[in-house]
């Protein structure tokens, strides 16, 4: 190998350069900064459709986002949806009434669960379930509310 | 006519030997493979041969690499640019760009580029080392030619593939920045924290590390058989250096196709 | 087909064959045959083109195995040991390629390196001087820092023939060694083998089909033909051969045992038909 010291510089370079492409695209690209196993606590919310929300799907309060949904599952007795949400540790003064309602960022984009504050005094412990969820808007749903309320309209003069 | 001679049995005959043909290629291939792992141990002690495989293998496609992957990147902020425009969109573009080559673009071109250049350069260089009986001199002087020759340009070629892809995909994605933000006015927040957001590191850069991965011992254990099995005349070599290419191209897309299906397909 | 004994000095034979029966492809290659090659000398294994001379070669060397017989090599049986033992076996048979097999991205010292380096632990300055050692005895010590596809066919060879000689084995198997060189290059080829032969206690293989070169050089004279061997024995034994297959190979007439047309309909019937 006449050149072996060269040689060695470059496939070192060339094995640094795509480690760093690895660490940009971790870092820069994807939500490796944010992502991390801080200490969280698990709530309950059920509702009767939850459109398009998916395991993963963000959960904001006041617009933060506070934690993710972490399972999905259906309550066959109840027929309701029953999510379970990961809600970081920081995050444990949510009065008991808090309830829980699914909107959609934008106009077409993912659905996420807000979080409406109550007013109790006593706070939601590991595990407690939301009450009085509001469940997603369905679309054909909501036309077929206009729909009928515009022909109820021209019916009555 | 006798049925033996009808030209239907000829059909099916034709394709049974070829059947067995392919099967057989398969099981050799299959033990190839196998001789190149047991090789591992050897090769850590004389890493040496490892690092000028890994100069020529990966460090002269380096430069490919990256060209295509700014290109694919501009064009990817282009296009993307016109269609999500149509929705009022055009903020999204930084998600869109960075999942489509971290998820797809960046390891399935990638390989095709590596099975091009680097996989074809492989199995014609092993295939004349068939031809002027070098393979088969090393064996006579007791060397393994599996271990000395086949197994440092294996393993150099899984080791550069995923590397590559993840230089694809980063060179692509500032391309899509530099088309997308610097060119066309996309807000260069929205372009970074939409895309930030929108992908997560276990779904889709650590699959597509995996999938960059899957590609490169497969495009590599192509190569690397294609010039050992092959007939040792110059139209033979030729051939293999051929059916590495095309095979190679059907192996990852296909491989992509069902990789995808089990990475993405429940999301 | 009596076995005349051509030195009575060696008894003790670094090469058995026994029954040995190769084919391939459908085709019988050897049928049952024996050879011994004793030790120290030049053995010459003589036939006309695919023969199979070159297969014998490989069975030796454990490179193919036979479907029937044995091929022992000093005491052990070729086809029966494991790698590392097979391996280990070759380290003590040189061989010489008819193409020289030189790894072509390494220079005429880095070729007559490559055993020393993988299979010894010797110090540079020790595998220096072993490598120009071999090399000057095939008087190719100047020529080291040149690349293979810089030399002639000749040279070629005698650097395979230095590579081979790097581990001081104990045999050496030349495939075609005359094949296709020009007088001078022929020349030097002969004397070395017959040199090194004797200097270094070799016990050598010639397979060849140049009949004056090997029988000037050869001990004992092996001739296959068809699977089977015709003519054993000293090379003045052999010319005397009262096979007529064998006269004709050693001659070289075109015509005799092994016709000059190839299987065909009658000539006359071919032509007006």
């Amino acid at each position: 190998m006449l050149h072996s010291k060269s040689v060695a510089f470059f496939v070192g370079l060339f094995v640094f350069v795509g480690i760093c492409a690895l660490f940009f695209l971790a870092m820069q690209v994807s939500n490796l900064s944010s992502f991390n196993d801080r200490e969280s606590y698990h709530l309950i919310a059920k509702f009767e459709n939850i459109g398009g929300l998916k395991v993963r799907s963000p959960i904001t309060v006041s617009g933060v986002r506070i934690g993710r949904i972490s399972n999905i599952s259906y309550d066959k007795n109840n027929y309701e949806a029953i999510v379970e949400m990961r809600i970081d540790a920081e995050y444990d003064t949510f009065p008991t009434d808090t309830s829980a309602s699914i909107f959609t960022a934008g106009l077409l984009g993912e659905q996420y669960i807000s979080l409406n504050v109550g007013s109790e005094d006593e706070f939601l412990a590991p595990g407690d379930e939301l009450e009085l969820n509001q469940s997603a808007l369905v679309l054909e749903e909501i036309i077929g509310k206009f729909l009928f309320s515009r022909a109820e309209e021209r019916a009555s003069p | 006519m006798k049925f033996e001679e009808s030209p239907i049995f000829a059909i099916f005959e034709r394709l049974g030997s070829k059947a067995i043909g392919t099967l057989e290629k398969l099981g050799r291939s299959s033990l190839f493979l196998m001789r190149i792992f047991c090789g591992v141990f050897e090769l850590l002690r004389r890493s040496g041969l490892l690092i000028v495989q890994l100069y020529s293998v990966g460090v002269l496609t380096f430069l490919l690499i990256a060209i295509s992957g700014l290109f694919v990147g501009m064009v990817l902020g282009l296009q993307g640019y016109t269609i999500l425009s149509d929705f009022g969109a055009e903020q999204t573009l930084g998600v869109m760009v960075a999942a489509s080559l971290v998820r797809e673009l960046g390891p399935v071109v990638s390989a095709l580029l590596f099975a091009g250049r680097a996989g074809s350069a492989l199995t014609a260089e092993i295939g004349i080392m068939i031809v002027t009986e070098q393979l088969s001199g090393m064996e006579m002087m007791a060397v393994d030619p599996i271990k000395r020759i086949i197994a440092p340009r294996f393993f150099a070629g899984l080791i550069s593939m995923p590397l590559l892809a993840a230089i694809f995909s980063m060179i692509g994605v500032l391309g899509g920045y530099f088309v997308g933000v610097g060119l066309l006015g996309v807000d260069e927040g929205a372009f970074w924290s939409q895309m930030q957001a929108g992908l997560d590191f276990r779904e889709d850069i650590l699959n597509g590390v995996i999938k960059s991965v899957v590609f490169g011992c497969v495009v590599t254990w192509i190569a690397v058989f294609e010039g050992y099995d092959t007939v040792p005349t110059s139209e033979g070599v030729s051939r293999a250096t051929t059916r590495t290419v095309v095979h190679s191209a059907f192996a990852i897309l296909a491989l992509d196709f069902v990789l995808t299906a089990l990475m993405f397909g429940n999301l | 087909m009596e076995k005349m004994q051509s030195s009575p000095t060696d008894s003790d034979d670094v090469v058995v064959i026994r029954g040995l029966s190769f084919s391939r492809g459908g085709r019988k290659i050897f049928d049952a045959i024996d050879m011994d090659i004793p030790r120290g000398m030049v053995t010459a294994i003589m036939g006309p083109s695919g023969s199979g001379k070159t297969t014998l070669l490989k069975l030796i060397g454990g490179q193919l195995y036979p479907q029937a017989g044995r091929v022992v090599v000093n005491g052990e049986t070729v086809h029966e040991l494991r790698n590392d033992a097979l391996y280990n076996l070759r380290k003590s048979m040189g061989m010489l390629f008819q193409s020289g097999a030189l790894l072509t991205d390494l220079s005429v010292f880095e070729n007559v390196a490559f055993p020393l380096r993988e299979h010894t632990a010797l110090s540079e300055s020790m595998i220096r001087s072993l490598v120009l050692m071999k090399l000057q005895a095939v008087g190719l010590r100047g020529a080291r820092k040149l690349m293979p596809a810089e030399l002639s066919g000749g040279m070629a060879r005698r650097v395979a023939l230095a590579r081979a000689i790097a581990l001081d084995p104990m045999m050496i198997m030349y495939d075609e060694p005359f094949t296709g060189q020009d007088p001078i290059s022929m020349g030097i080829l002969v004397k070395l083998i017959r040199e090194l032969n004797d200097a270094l206690g070799l016990t050598s293989i010639v397979v060849s089909h140049d009949v004056q070169e090997t029988a000037a050089i050869a001990d004992q004279i092996y001739v296959i033909s068809q699977g089977k061997v015709v003519g054993q024995g000293s090379p003045e034994m052999i010319s005397r051969s009262s096979s007529a297959w064998v006269q004709q190979f050693m001659t070289g007439a075109p015509d005799g045992p092994v016709p000059f047309h190839y299987d065909a309909i009658d000539y006359s019937t071919d032509i007006l038909s």
